[in-house]
């Protein structure tokens, strides 16, 4: 079958332990995981393993895939999902997700949660349809409206269907879409997974769904609307614009507790590199090359990057690290690391200017990280 | 003497302020009497377009969404698909249906989605204050066709319903008006006949109603009725354009 996961006997995928699998196909098992009902999506390199895996294993499961018009219309269908009271998601990529941004300011508004995944590719425009990490700022800056998400990073393909358990998780106990930010490298590499469902704890009933009045107790009806400026008197029950705001902004610190980081090496590095995704998995390769000739580094790689670990990097500060961002863009989650430091220590950053090829194909490869960390410890006289 | 219930205005029937002579309240009440009639008031969700034809889904106290301009169809696809047992139906105008909304519109009609989209037609944006739409009628003056809507720069109105029956997945399409005690009859069959196409699975279900648009015309409402059948109903005849039982 050449898919990946050829010895995977269908409706028996519970039997096996591990599979060999894409990022993207590790998607689809993780919200199968997490009792997703519904797929909407529309083709866009490099995230169409996403969209084929739903159109291949959830039919068949009695659950949804629509391919729809076009991003526009898939965000609006998970709207609708996710109004009902479903467990629904789409994915994309870049360009798709300029065109999600409206709709996702509305899912925010009317407070519906559901999941995105985003495989990042290079831009801007058509850009090209290789990986990249150009989006940080689009996604965790957030559209019109000034919402918030939360927004999780993953950096294997086993991390990628665990995230994506979470985020369903979150989306259900904020009521937001929550994204999950994979690259075009993420999504194509074939990795180990064990297929696992984990259970994150109990969630409140859905009863602000739409389901039609007969399905209910009260017989009342329900109301999903995004038009938050008169609807927060009319129909959802507030004083006033201001007071739904009020809400929404203690709902965004609440969320702020969900952070999530991994340390590696870092506890007694002088210099600590800061990355996120695919280049995370690089620094790592790099942090033990430079281990091994004696250099003091580690990494710390955001798993959240909204909520971003900035307190995590003040207190780094104090302790006298320096910091490294390795990033495949021209640096975006560098301006949050400078941020964070606030100038009391050196930012120094390596972006997809240092990728090993001039064309749309180039990596930032260990050996150009290591050769960083060198060029710093004798530039900073050790 | 015995005392005998004739009459009683449906029970999910709101009230829902609009202008005067506006008729999106008259065509919700129509919705609200076909609801019950067919005894599906307790499972439906009205999905809203944005605009004034918010109006139509406000006269009904059923489960309602609110969403994105233009994008009901996609949020009904959604609904429709994930939970088949409930009678989902947009209801939108002809701007956000056909302008801001057509590639959502299209889509359902190529996918044959199996619920119910009305589409109120008043040839022009009545929320933003009365701007061209696309089914201004050539000549006629808009806030942003003022000297009428030149049909070299500006195109001929489009035939919603017309359109809507050359698709395979339709399975009935018809424009209907609410002028007339007798149009107002003939909208109440056509509304019937499109839920009972969602409630027999067959195929999506559309109905284009011309309603008026008094303040943004110009005109008193005595006047718009006048209008709609003497300018509108030549450029929109009334009819049903398709209407089938089985879809191959």
């Amino acid at each position: 079958m050449g898919s990946g996961y050829s010895y995977v006997s269908p409706g028996r995928f519970h039997l096996v332990e591990r599979m060999l699998v894409q990022g993207n196909e590790a998607v689809g098992w993780g919200a199968l995981s997490a009792g997703c009902d519904a797929f909407f999506g529309y083709p866009i390199t490099p995230q169409n393993e996403i969209p084929e895996w739903f159109s291949r294993e959830f039919p068949k499961r009695g659950k949804i895939f629509v391919q729809s018009q076009s991003e526009v219309g898939s965000i609006m269908m998970v709207y609708g999902g996710a109004a009902a009271g479903f467990r629904v998601m789409t994915s994309t990529s870049s360009p798709g997700w300029a065109l999600m941004q409206e709709g996702m300011s509305h899912l925010a508004a009317a407070e519906l949660p559901c999941i995105i995944v985003l495989v990042q590719r290079g831009g801007p425009g058509q850009g090209s349809i290789r990986h990249a990490q150009m989006d940080y700022l689009c996604t965790t800056r957030g559209g019109t409206g000034g919402y918030k998400n939360i927004i999780l990073a993953p950096a294997s393909v086993q991390e990628t269907h665990d995230l994506v358990q979470l985020a369903f998780y979150l989306a259900d106990k904020y009521r937001n879409p929550v994204i999950v930010l994979s690259d075009g490298i993420l999504g194509l590499i074939r990795e180990s997974l064990e297929i696992k469902t984990i259970d994150f704890g109990p969630l409140p009933e859905k009863d602000w769904a739409v389901r039609g009045q007969e399905r209910r107790k009260d017989k009342n009806f329900r109301f999903v609307h995004s038009g938050v400026g008169t609807a927060a008197i009319l129909v959802l029950g507030y004083p006033n614009y201001i007071s739904w705001l009020e809400h929404m902004d203690e709902k965004y610190k609440e969320m702020e507790s969900e952070l999530k980081y991994e340390s590696y090496q870092a506890e007694d590095a002088e210099l600590l590199l800061v990355a996120y995704g695919y280049p995370a998995r690089v620094c790592k390769e790099a942090i033990n090359m430079a281990r091994a000739e004696g250099l003091k580094v580690g990494l710390l790689r955001p798993i959240t990057l909204w909520p971003f670990p900035s307190q995590v990097l003040k207190d780094k500060v104090d302790l006298g690290h320096k910091f490294l961002v390795v990033e495949d863009s021209l640096g975006q989650m560098v301006e949050d690391v400078r941020n964070a430091v606030q100038e009391r220590s050196k930012v120094h950053f390596l972006g997809m200017l240092s990728r090993h090829l001039p064309t749309d194909g180039g990596m930032i490869l260990p050996s150009r990280v290591l050769e960083k960390i060198r060029r710093l410890s004798i530039e900073e006289g050790r | 003497m015995r005392i005998e219930k004739v009459w009683a205005a449906p029970q999910v029937l709101a009230f829902s302020p609009a202008c005067p002579g506006c008729q999106y309240w008259t065509i919700g009440r129509i919705i609200a009497e076909v609801l019950e009639e067919l005894d599906i008031e307790g499972k439906a969700i009205a999905v809203m377009g944005i605009g004034c034809n918010g109006y139509v889904s406000n006269a009904l106290n059923i489960d309602r969404i609110l969403g994105a301009h233009g994008r009901a169809p996609d949020t009904a696809t959604a609904i429709k698909r994930l939970s088949p047992d409930n009678i989902v139906f947009t209801t939108q105008g002809d701007g956000d249906c056909m302008a801001i909304g057509a590639d959502s519109f299209i889509g359902a009609l190529i996918r044959g989605e199996k619920f119910t989209i009305i589409m109120c037609n008043n040839a022009n944006y009545g929320t933003t204050g009365g701007q061209l739409a696309p089914t201004t009628l050539p000549g006629q003056i808009t806030t942003t066709t003022p000297n009428g809507r030149n049909v070299i720069t500006e195109g001929y109105p489009v035939h919603t319903a017309e359109l809507a029956a050359t698709f395979t997945g339709v399975a009935y399409s018809a424009r209907s008006a609410v002028n007339t005690p007798a149009n107002y009859q003939r909208t109440k069959k056509c509304i019937k006949a499109a839920f009972q196409k969602q409630v027999d699975q067959i195929g999506l279900s559309f109905v284009e109603i011309l309603s008026a648009c008094p303040p943004n015309w110009h005109l008193s409402p005595v006047e718009s009725l006048k209008w709609i059948e003497e300018k509108m109903i030549p450029e929109f005849p009334l009819g049903e354009f398709k209407n089938v039982n089985r879809i191959d």
